[in-house]
This record gives C-alpha cells, sequence and structure tokens, in this order.
C-alpha cells in the first residue's frame, strides 16, 4: 500500500511540497490524511530523488506539516461500469446520489492516450439538433468538437439542454447517451439541468459529474478527464453514441491558471500557462469516431467568455483545437431572440462532410452559402441605414435588411421546446430568400431554386390542382 | 578527442512532464537516449554540472526517480529511403500504421517502430558500375516507389566517397547491401541523416520559377516560387488548413511532404481518407502517391511535436537532393513555437517576449532558411518550397511567432476572419498580403502564359485598392451618391471579388484552376469593365450598366471543366447588351 510520510516542507496554495521520499512516478495518485482523519486526494506534478511536488485535487484548506502523505503507486482512475448510467458522481467520480457504490468491470487512467490519427474515421453522421441556427447554418455531426461560446447571462445551459434533449441521427433508433460533467457552476445552475434530466428521463442514459462553485478549484482538473474516461468506456465498449457536456470550461482554465501560478511557471498570455493549448487539446481531441468501433463520442464544451472577448486565450486556444464554434450574442439575447447564436462568428467545420443528398438534402450546401451572403450583406447595410437613414437605400438594399431581419426573428428564433426538422429548417430559409430579387440569389444553381424557391413550388402546386 | 556517450547509462533524478533529469550519465548534446524502464525515447537539451536535462518525446507518467536512462550517442535521426510516400509518421518519424498495430487505437509508449520497412523488396537498377568514382549526393541507382514517382534515386550518403567495387541489380530490402566502395563501406537502399543539421548541396539558385497552386489568389496575386518560403497567418476559422490542404493537392511540386504539427486529428484524418482518392491533375494517379504525411496532433507529446518540423524538412531536403522540386506545409509553426517555448519554460530559461524562449527568431530563420532552390551534390536541380500556417492569438498578427516570421518570409498570405464570416474563401486578404517574388515571377508569367499578365494583375489590384478608398465613402453616404465612373469601378470590383478571388475548395472543378482560366477570367472581367465604361460614354444609364443580364452566366463558367464556350457565350452577351451589336 506505499509507505506513509510526514516530510510536507512547504504548502503553497493548492500544492504541497515533500522531502526525502522512496522513488515516487510521476503522475502518481496521492492520499493525504489530516489529523482529523479526513483523506484528501492529489496527484505528482513533480518528481525528483529528493523532493515531491503534489498538487492537492480538494484543496489544502486544513492541510498542515503534520499530516501524512501515503503515495499509492497507482495513476489516478476512474471505476468504469455500465451502471454509471443514471448516476450522479461529484467531480472526482464518487457518488453522490445517495446510490450504492459502482462496482467496477475495469478501473481507467482517466488520462486518457491520445487516439492514433490513422485510427481515426472521419466524422460525417448528419445530427439534428432540431435548432434551425445549427442545423441548417452550423451543422453537427457525430463525433464532432463543437463548443458553446457564450458570456455570462446568456442562455447556453437552455441551449445545451435542448440539444441533449433534441439530438439524433435521423434514420436510426440509436440515441444518445449523455455524459454531463459540471466545473465551477452553481447550485443553481447544476439543479436545473438535473431537474430537467429527471424531467425528462434523460437521466436514466446519462453519467453527471458535479464540481459546483463551492466545491475545491483544483478538482476542475480532473473532472473533465473523469467524465471523457466514462464516455470512452460507455462507448467503445457498450457501443454507445455519447454526447459530452462539459461546462464551464473557462472554470477549468482558471483552475489551470490557479496550479501554474502556486508553481511559479513563466506564464504566457494574461497569466495563463504557456501550454494551455495543449493541455485543452488533451480534454478536447478525446472525441472522435474510430475505425472499426461502433461508439462515438461528441462533445460540446460550453465556455463564458470572460468579457465576451472572442480573442481572450480561453475561447481563443478552444477555437484552435474544437472543430467549429457556435457563437452566442448579447445583442441577440437583448432584442428577445432565443437562441441567441449569432451565426456569422459561427463555424462547423464539419458540416460540408455531413450535409447533402443522402444525408440531409441535396440543396443544403448551396442554400447555406446564399444565406450567410444575405444574412452578411443585411447586417452590414444596418450600419449604413443608421448613418444615412432607410429612405437613401435602394429597393434591393431594402430588401436585404428585411432579409436579415426575418432571419433573426423567424429563423434564428425558436422556441426551447421547438424541435424543427431539417427540411423545416431549409424550406423556412427558402421562405426568407424569396424575399430577395431573385437574380440575387447567385450562389445557387437553377435546378435547386426551380425546385424549392417557394415562388415555382406554388405554381407547380397550383399547376398540380388545376390538373 | 571526442567523448564516448553511446552506451552510457545514468539515472533519472527528476521528472517534471515532459523534461526529465538524468545524472552520472555521460552526454551530448541532442543525443538521443532511452529514458525509464519503458524506455521513452528523449533528446538531451541541456547540461548543468552533473545533470543532464532530457526532453522526453512520450508522455511520463508512471516514471520515477531512480529508473536508469541510456544514451544511443546518436542525434535525433530520420531513416531515409524508399518507402516513405504514401506513408503517415508521427513526429520522431514511427509509422502510425506500425504503432496501430502493436498498441491499437490509442499510441501506447515505449514502441520502438523503423520509419522504413524492413521487409518490403525494392527492384533495385544501377546507374553506376563498378570502377565509377562516387561522392557524397551521388545517384547510384534507381527504385520504382510508386507509379507517380518512379524513379527514387538512390543517394550516396553526403558524406561518404569512394570508387565502387561492387554493386549489384535486383530485388533488396533496405537493409540489403546493393554496393561496395573500395574503402569497404557499404551502400544500402537507404542512410540515416540527423534532423537538426540542414543536408549539404553545391549552391543555392535564386528562385524564378512559380509554384503553381491553381489557385487564383495564390498564383495570381500573391505567387510563391520554387524553393521560396510564404506564410499563411490567420485566426481560427479563417481557413488557414484548407488554404494548407489546397496546396498539399494542387501545387505543382512532385513531392509533397505535409506536417500536421499540433493541430486536429480529424484534419489528419481527412487528408488520409481524401487523398487516396484524389487524382494529380497532370498524371492522374492518386495523389496519396506523390505525399509524405507528418502528423503529431495536439494531444500527441509537446516534445515530439518540436520535433516533427525538423523530421519533416530532412525529408523534403532528401527528395530535393535527387533533384525534384518538393513543397512542404508545416500547420502549424505557432504549434511548434508553443512546444519550443513550454521546453523551455520547463528548463527554466529566461523567457523572452510573452513566454517564448529568445531563441524564437533564430529557430525560425533556421528553419526557413532550409528552403531554397538548389543545385543539389549531384549537379541536379531540386527545390524545397515551405509554407508555414502561423496561428496567432486572437488573430492579432503583432504577436511573436507572426512578427518574427514574416521578417523571413518572402509571401505574406494574410487570412482575414471577416472574409471568413461571410463566407468568402479563401480568406486572404488582398490589400494586407503580399508576394516580394511577384515581380521576379512576373516575366515567367509572361512567357509562359500571357504576354499581358503582369498588366492585367496590377489592373486588378488598382481596382481593388480604389474600391477600398471608396468603401469608405459608401460607408458614410451610400453607393448611389456616387458619381457614375466610381460606381461602375465598385461593380468591377465586386466581380474580382465574387467571381475571380472566391474559389471553391469543395467544387470538384473550381478546385483547381489552371493558369489559362485564371487569365481567362481576370481577362474577361477586364474586358466587361472596358465595355461597361464605353457604354456610359454611349449614354446608357449606370443602372442599366451594372446591371447588364449575361453577368451571371459569365460567374458560373468557372464552375465549368469546359469553360470556354460558356465564358464566351456570356462575354458576347454582355457585349450585346451593354455596345449593342
Amino acid at each position: 500500500m506505499g509507505k506513509e510520510y510526514k516530510t510536507i516542507t512547504d504548502i503553497a496554495g493548492p500544492l504541497v511540497f515533500l522531502e526525502k521520499t522512496e522513488p515516487v512516478a510521476y503522475g502518481e495518485l496521492v492520499t493525504i490524511t489530516l489529523p482529523d482523519g479526513t483523506v484528501r486526494r492529489g496527484q505528482v506534478l513533480d518528481t525528483a530523488k529528493d523532493f515531491v511536488v503534489v498538487q492537492v485535487f480538494e484543496g489544502t484548506r486544513g492541510l498542515d506539516k503534520s499530516c501524512s502523505v501515503r503515495f499509492t503507486g497507482d495513476v489516478v482512475k476512474l471505476n468504469c461500469s455500465k451502471d454509471m448510467l443514471g448516476r450522479i458522481l461529484s467531480g472526482s467520480g464518487d457518488p453522490i446520489d445517495g446510490g450504492p457504490k459502482i462496482v467496477p468491470e475495469e478501473r481507467r487512467e482517466i488520462v486518457g492516450a491520445a487516439i492514433n490519427p490513422y485510427a481515426r474515421q472521419y466524422p460525417r453522421e448528419f445530427i439534428q439538433t432540431g435548432i434551425s441556427a445549427i442545423d441548417g447554418m452550423n451543422t453537427l455531426v457525430r463525433g464532432q468538437k463543437l463548443p458553446i461560446f457564450s458570456g455570462s447571462g446568456l442562455p447556453h445551459n437552455d441551449i445545451a439542454l435542448q440539444i441533449a434533449r433534441q439530438a439524433k441521427v435521423r434514420g436510426t433508433e440509436e440515441e444518445f447517451a449523455i455524459v454531463f460533467a459540471a466545473m465551477g457552476i452553481t447550485y443553481e445552475e447544476a439543479h436545473q439541468f438535473m431537474k430537467e434530466f429527471e424531467r425528462t428521463g434523460a437521466l436514466e442514459r446519462a453519467v453527471v459529474f458535479l464540481n459546483l462553485a463551492s466545491d475545491p478549484a483544483i478538482e476542475r482538473l480532473i473532472t473533465p478527464r473523469m467524465a471523457l474516461t466514462a464516455a470512452e468506456f460507455l462507448a467503445y465498449e457498450y457501443d454507445y453514441h455519447i454526447l459530452v457536456i462539459l461546462t464551464d470550461m473557462t472554470n477549468y482554465c482558471e483552475a489551470l491558471r490557479e496550479i501554474s501560478a502556486a508553481r511559479e511557471e513563466v506564464p504566457g498570455r494574461r497569466g495563463y500557462p504557456g501550454y494551455m493549448y495543449t493541455d485543452l487539446a488533451t480534454i478536447y481531441e478525446r472525441a472522435g469516431r474510430i475505425r472499426g468501433r461502433k461508439g462515438t463520442i461528441t462533445q460540446m464544451p460550453i465556455l463564458t467568455m470572460p468579457g465576451d472577448d472572442i480573442t481572450h486565450p480561453i475561447p481563443d486556444l478552444t477555437g484552435y483545437i474544437t472543430e467549429g464554434q457556435i457563437v452566442l450574442s448579447r445583442e441577440l439575447h437583448a432584442k428577445g431572440i432565443y437562441p441567441p447564436i449569432d451565426v456569422l462568428p459561427s463555424l462547423s467545420r464539419l458540416m460540408k462532410e455531413g450535409i447533402g443528398k443522402g444525408m440531409t438534402r441535396e440543396d443544403h450546401k448551396e442554400w447555406n452559402d446564399q444565406m450567410y451572403a444575405a444574412y452578411a450583406e443585411g447586417v452590414d447595410l444596418r450600419g449604413l441605414v443608421a448613418i444615412v437613414g432607410e429612405e437613401a437605400l435602394s429597393e434591393r438594399d431594402r430588401r436585404y435588411l428585411k432579409f436579415a431581419d426575418e432571419f433573426e426573428r423567424r429563423f434564428v428564433n425558436q422556441g426551447k421546446y421547438e424541435d424543427r426538422d431539417i427540411e423545416y429548417t431549409l424550406d423556412l430559409g427558402w421562405e426568407l430568400l424569396a424575399i430577395l430579387p431573385e437574380e440575387e440569389l447567385t450562389k445557387i444553381r437553377r435546378e435547386y431554386i426551380e425546385k424549392y424557391h417557394p415562388k415555382y413550388r406554388k405554381k407547380k402546386a397550383a399547376e398540380g390542382e388545376a390538373s | 578527442m571526442e567523448v564516448k556517450t553511446a552506451g552510457s547509462v545514468g539515472e533519472i533524478y527528476r521528472i517534471s512532464g515532459p523534461l526529465v533529469v538524468a545524472e552520472g550519465l555521460k552526454a551530448k548534446m541532442y543525443d538521443v537516449c532511452k529514458v525509464g524502464e519503458d524506455g521513452l525515447m528523449g533528446e538531451v537539451v541541456g547540461i548543468r554540472g552533473d545533470k543532464i536535462l532530457i526532453q522526453v518525446y512520450e508522455d511520463t507518467s508512471g516514471v520515477r526517480p531512480g529508473e536508469k536512462v541510456v544514451n544511443t550517442g546518436m542525434p535525433l535521426s530520420v531513416e531515409l529511403g524508399p518507402g516513405m510516400l504514401g506513408t503517415i509518421y508521427d513526429g520522431i518519424q514511427r509509422p502510425l500504421p506500425a504503432l496501430k498495430e502493436v498498441s491499437g487505437d490509442f499510441i501506447g509508449r515505449g514502441i520502438e517502430a523503423p520509419g522504413l520497412d524492413r521487409k518490403k523488396k525494392w527492384a533495385f537498377k544501377p546507374t553506376v558500375k563498378k570502377g565509377d568514382k562516387v561522392k557524397g549526393g551521388d545517384i547510384i541507382g534507381v527504385v520504382k516507389e510508386t507509379e507517380l514517382i518512379a524513379e527514387h534515386r538512390i543517394l550516396v550518403p553526403p558524406n561518404v566517397s569512394g570508387t565502387i567495387t561492387e554493386i549489384y541489380e535486383g530485388d533488396f530490402t533496405v537493409e540489403d547491401t546493393i554496393a561496395v566502395l573500395d574503402n569497404g563501406m557499404e551502400l544500402k537502399l537507404y542512410h540515416k541523416w540527423p534532423v537538426r543539421i540542414p543536408r549539404p548541396y553545391a549552391e543555392k539558385l535564386p528562385p524564378e520559377i512559380p509554384l503553381i497552386t491553381g489557385q487564383r489568389i495564390l498564383d495570381t496575386f500573391f505567387p510563391v516560387a520554387k524553393g521560396g518560403t510564404a506564410a499563411i497567418p490567420g485566426p481560427f476559422g479563417s481557413g488557414k488548413t484548407v488554404t494548407q490542404h489546397q496546396l498539399a493537392k494542387w501545387a505543382d511540386a512532385q513531392i509533397i511532404v505535409y506536417i500536421g504539427c499540433g493541430e486536429r486529428g480529424n484534419e489528419m484524418t481527412e487528408v488520409l481518407e481524401e487523398f487516396p482518392e484524389l487524382k494529380d491533375p497532370r498524371t492522374g494517379r492518386p495523389l496519396m502517391e506523390r505525399t509524405v504525411l507528418i502528423a503529431n496532433t495536439s494531444n500527441m507529446p509537446v516534445a515530439a511535436r518540436e520535433a516533427s518540423v525538423y523530421t519533416g524538412i530532412t525529408i523534403a531536403e532528401y527528395f530535393r537532393d535527387m533533384g525534384y522540386d518538393v513543397a512542404i506545409q508545416a500547420d502549424s509553426t505557432s504549434r511548434w513555437a508553443e512546444a519550443m517555448r513550454e521546453i523551455s519554460g520547463r528548463l527554466e530559461e529566461m523567457p523572452g517576449e510573452e513566454g517564448y524562449p529568445a531563441y524564437l527568431a533564430s529557430r525560425l530563420a533556421e528553419f526557413y532558411e532550409r528552403a531554397g532552390r538548389v543545385k543539389t551534390l549531384s549537379g541536379h536541380i531540386g527545390s524545397v518550397t515551405v509554407v508555414g500556417a502561423v496561428s496567432p492569438p486572437g488573430g492579432d498578427f503583432s504577436e511573436p511567432v507572426t512578427q518574427n516570421t514574416l521578417r523571413i518570409v518572402k509571401v505574406f498570405w494574410a487570412l482575414d476572419a471577416k472574409l471568413a464570416a461571410r463566407r468568402h474563401f479563401p480568406a486572404i486578404n488582398w490589400l494586407q498580403s503580399y508576394s516580394l517574388y511577384a515581380e521576379v515571377l512576373r516575366s515567367w508569367f509572361e512567357q509562359n502564359v500571357a504576354p499581358d499578365w503582369g498588366e492585367l494583375r496590377n489592373w486588378a489590384m488598382e481596382v481593388l485598392q480604389e474600391e477600398a478608398n471608396l468603401q469608405e465613402i459608401v460607408q458614410l453616404v451610400g453607393s448611389d451618391a456616387l458619381p457614375d465612373a466610381q460606381r461602375i469601378l465598385l461593380e468591377v470590383a465586386r466581380m474580382i471579388r465574387e467571381v475571380f478571388l472566391i474559389q471553391y475548395a469543395y467544387d470538384p472543378v473550381d478546385t483547381y484552376c489552371p493558369l489559362e482560366k485564371q487569365y481567362d477570367m481576370l481577362k474577361g472581367i477586364k474586358m466587361i469593365n472596358d465595355w461597361m465604361f464605353k457604354a456610359l460614354e454611349m449614354g446608357k444609364t449606370v443602372e442599366e450598366i451594372i446591371n447588364v443580364p449575361g453577368k451571371e452566366k459569365f460567374a458560373r463558367a468557372k464552375f465549368e471543366e469546359n469553360y470556354k464556350p460558356v465564358m464566351e457565350e456570356a462575354l458576347e452577351e454582355i457585349r450585346k447588351n451593354l455596345l449593342g451589336e
């Protein structure tokens, strides 16, 4: 079981320094027993022949030099079992729902090895979320990592819940199981998630990891890794399609900065450690599909951009790793639009392979280009209207303005419980495109215009009735 | 006298992430060591007193102080010989399929896998005979590696020379002896070369031939020369990787080395799945047959990421030494710089700007300086063109990696988030970007494509520049308030942007635009421009002119393989509508 040491020399923030130990492995799991008998866990961050540095997950409050430290000879692992489904666990993986202990089928290291890029399969299966601004404009596919970039006070939780509720791959009965990891969110927010999971019955097919705002910050460093280990186990051993929701990654990054500062490392931008990109990548890159395995892992991390600043290191580094981003806008939120998704800075890098004939609909790609261009043009014109007034605009410009308004009010805006299928989304887009003069639809081939444009559809319908 | 370091054994003193400190070890800088019981591969990056600092290319979890460290005494090297094309390697030239065979879908640790297949036999045809004198870099024979690269030229290692006493023809593995020199030296189909040392060449030549990419904004506006250097900086989502992929697909180099340095796993998978399906536009063979992939994704060990760009460029230089034109895409050099920063931080070196090591600028310069068009040791002409993607934090080009890169490279393709947001791809900003080769290459284009190439390009650039100036006024008063001539100019600029500059990477035809088509498109726009101004003189109203029918058809010609009839028909329609019969 390993020897006990009482050789703590320093305690700084979340770090404990010891001297003169047996050789201790890098990354080893450590238990620290306080004089009152409570036990904390930690991990070796730096190890040498004459000293060891340990980061304590549950915080160092109450620790003193007399605490005894035991090195377990093991790295941090999660007890994995199919019975995790339906359970609520702490941020370090212990049950907190009053239920029995999880009997492990397997104990897995929470630091997952990197997927060999040669073993990956490119994600292609369209996930219908029922949200037009996502399905139509920034399509999600199975095995993608698509974060929501939000701001404080914006309804990112509602959107995540709506996606968790509605997400499906059409034409299959396979459902998503959900792995939900909360890092440093408030009790109230957590409660909202739990209540909703229970109400819709989603909890039965969910594993929940909760690290609340009141829980130790350092625990947040292992919570997402716990969650992804659970997801990998369920996906690769039991063929589940897993949707992983990680919220709020900003809190995770703050914890990372705290550790880095305590270790007196050379800081990168805004005090965040220089290795934050790599560290985040070891979380986000665990999404994907593997050739020859049925299960998949789709990730939807949520982060709040400090000061709504998309260039802040947290959203910035995230955007460089993830396959796109869904960006929420305070302005749209203030206009009363839900979900307040600003499609212009949003992006889904994997959509090109997941849309089109046989997946969504043949016109989707060109429709998407046209919708983007038209909305961008309309938004630009708003700037001009503010200066010269709407009267000074040409008829064409006025139609673009109208398009942009309708786009927000009818297309982006929808109910929290409104589950739109992709055909509805695309047809709704066509109705909006019909606002524009037809010769402006240069990005869509004639064939599709004649097939899907409301003008021709009506004509066809009328002809049909006549005959 | 040189101290023998090979075989020296020491003990681990300390482990801190990818940095391991050993003691009792004899070592030179950049010796490769096997660290710990698992034999993890590492490289000596510092010597402090009796302590040896080693950066380890694999995850160090579970390694303990006291475990042994063995020095191989060799610098980090790659194996250069037949069998690299079509293969995907990690940052230290371990083939990923071999790793998958050993450790499954996830990458395990301490696995040794040689860069070249030891079992495969290659048909070797000598091109020299007994008694011939050979020196370093000489070609002694050829091997057919792929259909596309029918001549993999077998080179004498650069530091070897002598007279051939034996040479064999037949099927050999890379380990078999194919020739013997009078000094007893046995030559094989492959040799090793340390990645951090540039391979020698006879002389550098000025770059004067363009690397044709089939991308309109690159070839026409901001061309890169064979043997040149280019950087693509841009915020996330602006299309760095798509641009790099386009270059890897369509650039008219004979060999492509693609380095995925600290980027997404799925992007490498995309290349792996797509390239065998794509056909080279010049030969019709699968593109994979000319491609070497190096994948060190963001979640793979950071030290191997630092090594990956050197591995890539060394492989590129090897093909250059055969007399081939090689293009190398490094995506992204920022991740490489960050790997340097991380290792430097662990070494507790004094940081420079934004925590990057003080030697960032010199390392970047050394890397790009390995590009070039050269006369090889054997007298052939080969080139290495380097295109590096840069990922500036927040899209801010003033950060150290972008700035230090721009000081070295000759071509700057500035990606613009605003263009990307309105789905103008490639989102290369035409006002910010530049190519210092544009003037040098102008004469090549004028001789090989059209005599008015340079003139046409400059005209288009002027129109776009003028448009930018006018936009500021339009923002204030609206376009209707402008004089007629300027409104026509705005329309022409719009056509240059939307018809010529926007290019659809995912359209089967538009993805690759031959030079002649590039020229015809731009020439067509220039003709429309001239007719529009003539029509204005003839008294047509500006509305009639800028809304002239036929424009849409002209715009769609780029999606046609056989574009000429469509384009001519459209131009004729526009001309008639503007000028009458």
